[in-house]
């Protein structure tokens, strides 16, 4: 297994159809290693889609997406992805973060610290023996990224991590996703909450309709939006939901 | 009518050794059989659940359709098979309790691998993107599946023991209900009753029923726990 970086990703020209329609519309973008990378977009703009295919969930219909050294079937992966609504196993918040763990392939005797670890990062601690399933809807985002930390994965996906979230939760989960990106994990986010966009990210992709419209530093992004739909796009979100 | 009945009941408070031995022979056979048909089924069904393949569809439809097999038909077809000029004839096992086990294990393999492709099925649908995210392949996440739909499959389990503890056309064939030896709760009773000697066959009944109520007792409390603990 090649232990160099799987960045960066390169998608030429990838479409992505499903049920007669086209979701993503021949979408070509670099992503590099650094600085955080938001996805924004209105609700079935294809965020969620596009972050499905560069995590491999989705074969794109066609044309293509490059890692730079791609991940061989079956060894341990080097990106994860939280989902817009986390999946837990039927067992405790320990075991979801080392079962995790024993899929990379990390041996037994390293996976308590590792999962200890990641628990305490995200504050779940004296939690560490509840069912996962019965946690709240927040501490299941938590717990989601704390299975994602114990990975240290290279690139990590977050589908929208805070949706549903309340001020504080979201606090707490900003800040855990701070601390991925000064770790070396490089973070690409899809999200509504444009203030969120600028807390964490460096730069935006605005997708609209399947299509990649923009890419802009932040600052650049909100303050001369290039096209008319990011602009509208800007105006019309709540900057604090 | 009430003097069959207090019979009966005299025969169960008195542990009459007839009808223990035959409660015993029962348990034997049906557990045997649910254990043989769980061992088999369970795999089974967790592959079907989470592989694709041509004719997936008409599998899974026939396998649905297998769980109403008429025992009796069961009971005909093993007997084909176990008979002296049958294929597996050389065992020489027709008319014994190994035969009952097997023809029994062939009745309820289709509840517990169908039942059991359901519950991981659903799973799977709800774990896919997430187990592959993560790097599982399918041969790990099948395993997973399965240890987290224990309880539905525990469940299933019992309905297989349930429906193994009270069927009678299988039993009745490939054991002969020879007094003694392949003599269980099912068919005692259908020979008792027709014999006109209803106590034994009572008491028989009333120790079925309660075994059948337990066995859905016990599933309804799993669900119930697993629900509560594990969400
Ligand atoms: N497997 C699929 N089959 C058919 N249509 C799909 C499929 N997946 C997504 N879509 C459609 O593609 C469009 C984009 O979906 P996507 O989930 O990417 O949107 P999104 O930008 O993430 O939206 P949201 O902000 O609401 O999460 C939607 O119209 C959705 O209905
Ligand atoms: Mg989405």
């Amino acid at each position: 297994m090649s232990n160099g970086p799987i960045l960066p990703l390169r998608l030429a020209d990838v479409s992505f159809a499903a049920g007669g329609r086209t979701i993503i519309d021949r979408i070509s973008l670099e992503i590099e290693t650094g600085p955080s990378t938001i996805i924004l977009g209105a609700n079935g703009a294809g965020k969620s889609v596009l972050m499905r295919l560069m995590h491999g969930l989705l074969k794109p219909s066609s044309d293509r997406i490059d890692w730079y050294a791609p991940e061989r079937p079956g060894a341990p992966r080097k990106q994860a992805m939280v989902f817009q609504r986390p999946v837990m196993l039927r067992r405790s918040a320990y075991a979801n973060v080392a079962y995790a763990l024993k899929i990379a392939g990390i041996p037994e005797p390293q996976r308590g610290a590792l999962v200890r670890d990641s628990l305490e990062s995200v504050g779940l601690s004296h939690l560490a023996r509840r069912s996962a399933r019965v946690l709240s809807g927040g501490e299941q985002q938590r717990l989601a990224l704390a299975r994602a930390w114990a990975l240290h994965p290279e690139v990590l996906f977050l589908d929208e991590p805070t949706a549903s979230l309340d001020p504080s939760a979201t606090r707490e989960i900003e800040s855990v996703i701070k601390a991925f990106d000064a770790a070396g994990t490089k973070v690409v986010m899809a999200t509504h909450n444009l203030g969120q966009a600028r807390r964490l990210g460096d730069e935006i992709l605005f997708i609209n309709q399947g299509r990649l419209v923009e890419r802009a530093p932040v600052e650049q992004f909100f303050s001369k939006p290039q096209s008319a739909q990011a602009a509208a796009f800007i105006k019309g979100e709540l900057p604090w939901t | 009518m009430s003097e069959a009945l207090s019979a009966a009941l005299a025969l169960l408070v008195g542990l009459d050794s007839r009808l223990v031995e035959i409660v015993l022979l029962s348990l034997r056979v049906s557990l045997s059989a649910v254990a043989i048909a769980a061992l088999l089924g369970l795999p089974l069904g967790a592959a079907i659940a989470v592989s694709r393949f041509p004719g997936r569809q008409a599998v899974i439809v026939v396998l649905n359709a297998l769980m109403g097999l008429p025992p009796v038909v069961v009971g005909l077809l093993v007997y084909l098979l176990l008979s002296r000029a049958g294929p597996l004839g050389a065992l020489g096992i027709l008319f014994t309790p190994s035969a009952m086990v097997f023809a029994q294990s062939i009745l309820i393999l289709p509840i517990v691998a169908a039942l059991s492709r359901q519950a991981i099925e659903d799973a799977w649908r709800e774990y896919e993107e997430q187990l592959r995210s993560l790097g599982a392949g399918r041969m790990s996440a099948a395993l997973t599946l399965l240890w987290d739909t224990r309880f539905s499959l525990l469940t299933t389990i019992l309905a297989g023991f349930g429906r193994a503890a009270a069927e009678v056309g299988a039993v009745m064939i490939v054991g002969g209900n020879i007094d003694g030896v392949t003599r269980v709760m099912t068919t005692t009773i259908a020979l008792e009753t027709s014999k006109g000697d209803l106590p034994l066959a009572l008491g028989l009944g009333m120790i079925l029923i309660a075994i059948v109520i337990a066995v859905n007792a016990a599933a309804h409390l799993t669900r119930e726990l697993a629900q509560r603990r594990y969400g």
